[in-house]
């Protein structure tokens, strides 16, 4: 089917940033939610602040650039198997 | 009587009588079976019914108590939203065999003893194995090859399991087992091979997306809730179960992140939440063994609506390859909506669905003293939300714009997509209703203040961890590629081996031939004049030597030749 012109809300570069910035400040304030509640923890790392902010963050990074590293292990052309 | 049928048989009975109905009567027909056999299992109290004697043994057909209560009511439930979907198409091999492998996973969770769980069990795998070749490709055909082996084969270790453990202790009963003898080990590794444990888990990511629209739905539901379900029944509290689960949600993530083909992402991420369930099961408190059940529960939802929505994109679109979609919201607002739902709901976040279940399994192994477990399970949590909740929206729906113009999905995909994501939010929202049918008293509260937070905290800076590696363009692009993992052995090395091992028989086989000529040569032709035709029985003085020499010769030959 022909693509619609049909401009959206996301075709234009500048919404995208504004929903990345959207999100940074989002993280900011559940970061700083901390100022205001007692936590009630189970594990005594859980008490220091925006750990689990700081895990989040880095579990994702980290598994992105094993994963990335992974490949050059695991990949295969696509008809690897048909071949 | 309709009532005295075990849980299930009104799902395999109707599918026998589902090639009389056409047009709407055949859609009504189907819809109507597991709605009757959800009425069925709300008239069913507690106990055990249906005795069978045979060879000596009594078998019992059905027990009914809570935990083969929850695992029968979802199974329903999951069925009803599921044949919605599947109304969509008109193909009575897929319906038949999706019904009768529901009906048996019902059966299953409701068996009464060892060898009814595994008559279900094998019928499970023989039936939902026409979901793949249902595609009617030379390589679902050969998928489905490898599934049924597998299956099959695991059918065969707890046939074994049963035999052995039967010997050992003269009971059939599926009560707690524990890893005590070995006939409960055999059984344990069989129902392992269901439960995808890691290293015998990639029959399910080689196989689940290779099955047709509808096939991968039904296919992600049932098999390794079964087993989920016989663990929790016959393993809770075996240790061992703890790390396997914990390691089952760490490594299947890594695949996920590198994977082009969306359903096995999505089959990954299976892997992953099945996990959560293990080693809810191995930690065994009732707080454990409730998260679990809970957690398979919610599972049956969400993944299936994820699997749903990958199923419509696939249909619309004919392909799945994160490398080819984007910016389908255009198209299919509606299913990158439920995506999103069901993506949310995978993802534990606050009014969502594995919110009010992931975290009963996560806080048992603080409590319950594993803190390195709470650590990977927590790591499988934040890495979930990555590759399952933002990655496969992302690439199918957003992401660059792939052009690809298509037709929202038809309207009963929509509408069952759009009941499973009001049951997640739902199921988020009113955590009691499932929390009353649990096989124990719950005593947790997911709404605290600081659980709602710091796992807002953790899925927020995931989101924003992806967001930072797309934008620095660190983020591995979707390739077209496959990747390998276990099923490279069986795929590529064993094959080789086989080959390797063949080549050189024919080897030795060649050298036997030469040699018996020579023989033959010396011991016969040699004394006589070169060229003339020789008698081998003409009564000379070597041929006793000559013929103990042929027939070792021969036989070696025989042999070979057997291969």
């Amino acid at each position: 089917m022909k693509s619609s012109k049909k401009k959206y809300w996301l075709d234009d570069h500048r919404n995208v940033d504004k929903v990345f910035y959207a999100l940074c400040a989002v993280c900011a304030v559940v970061l700083l939610a901390e100022f205001f509640y007692h936590k009630h923890a189970q594990l005594p790392w859980e008490e220091w602040f925006g750990f689990f902010a700081f895990y989040g963050f880095v579990a994702c990074v980290s598994l992105v650039l094993i994963a990335k590293q992974l490949r050059k292990v695991l990949m295969r052309r696509e008809d690897y198997y048909d071949r | 009587m309709i009532v005295d049928l075990p849980p299930g048989f009104i799902l395999i009975l109707g599918a026998a009588l589902l090639p009389l109905f056409r047009g709407r009567l055949r859609s009504a027909w189907i819809l109507l079976l597991p709605i009757i056999g959800f009425v069925q299992l709300l008239g069913l109290s507690h106990g055990e019914y249906g005795h069978i004697a045979i060879f000596g043994y009594t078998l019992t057909l059905t027990r009914i108590d809570k935990l083969s209560l929850v695992f029968a009511y979802i199974f329903h439930i999951g069925a009803l939203l599921f044949l919605i979907y599947s109304l969509y198409f008109k193909d009575n091999v897929q319906h038949i065999t999706a019904l009768i492998y529901v009906g048996s996973a019902i059966s299953a969770v409701c068996a009464g003893d060892l060898v009814v769980l595994m008559i279900f069990t094998e019928i499970m795998a023989v039936s939902s194995v026409f979901l793949i070749w249902a595609r009617r490709t030379e390589r679902a055909y050969a998928a489905g090859m490898r599934y049924l082996l597998i299956q099959v084969g695991s059918g065969l270790l707890l046939l074994a399991g049963i035999v052995v453990h039967v010997q050992q202790t003269g009971s059939i009963a599926f009560n707690h087992l524990g890893l005590t003898d070995l006939g409960a080990v055999l059984i344990f590794v069989a129902l392992g091979i269901k439960c995808a444990f890691p290293a015998m888990h990639n029959w399910l990511t080689d196989t689940y997306p290779e099955a047709t629209v509808m096939g991968t739905v039904f296919l992600s539901a049932f098999t390794t809730k079964v087993a989920v379900y016989s663990l929790a029944r016959g393993y809770a509290g075996t240790e061992i179960l703890i790390w396997i689960g914990a390691a089952m949600t760490m490594f299947p993530i890594f695949f996920a992140v590198i994977e082009n083909d969306l359903r096995r992402v999505l089959a990954y991420s299976l892997i992953n939440q099945v996990g959560f369930m293990v080693a809810g099961v191995g930690i065994g408190t009732e707080m454990a063994v409730n998260g679990a059940v809970a957690h398979a529960f919610a599972d049956v939802i969400f993944k299936g609506l994820l699997f749903m929505t990958m199923g419509a994109v696939l249909l619309r679109t004919g392909t799945i390859k994160g490398s080819e979609l984007g910016g389908l919201y255009k198209s299919m607002p509606y299913t990158a909506t439920f995506c999103i739902v069901g993506a949310a709901s995978i993802s534990a976040f606050p009014l969502f669905s594995a919110f009010i279940t992931k975290s009963m399994v996560i806080t048992a192994a603080a409590s319950e003293g594993y803190p390195l477990v709470w650590f990977m399970l927590l790591f499988a949590s934040a890495g979930v939300f990555h590759h399952a909740g933002i990655k496969i929206p992302y690439f199918a729906f957003f992401a660059h714009d792939s052009g690809i113009r298509c037709q929202e999905a038809p309207r009963s995909m929509l509408i069952a997509m759009g009941l499973s994501a009001a049951l997640c939010i739902g199921i988020g929202i009113f955590p009691d209703a499932l929390y009353r049918i649990l096989p124990f008293t719950v005593d947790y509260a997911p709404y605290t203040t600081t659980h709602v937070v710091t796992q807002l905290q953790l899925l927020l800076f995931s989101a924003l961890a992806f967001a930072f590696l797309i934008r620095t363009g660190i983020y591995p692009p979707e390739l077209r590629s496959v990747n390998l993992d276990v099923d490279w052995v069986y795929r590529r090395v064993a094959p080789a081996a086989v080959r390797f091992i063949v080549v050189q028989l024919a080897h030795i086989q060649s050298f036997l031939k030469h040699t018996g000529r020579v023989i033959w040569k010396t011991a016969l032709m040699g004394p006589l004049a070169p060229g003339s035709i020789a008698n081998p029985f003409a009564g000379r003085s070597t041929i006793g030597t000559f013929v103990l020499l042929t027939t070792l010769v021969l036989l070696a030959y025989l042999v070979l030749d057997l291969f």
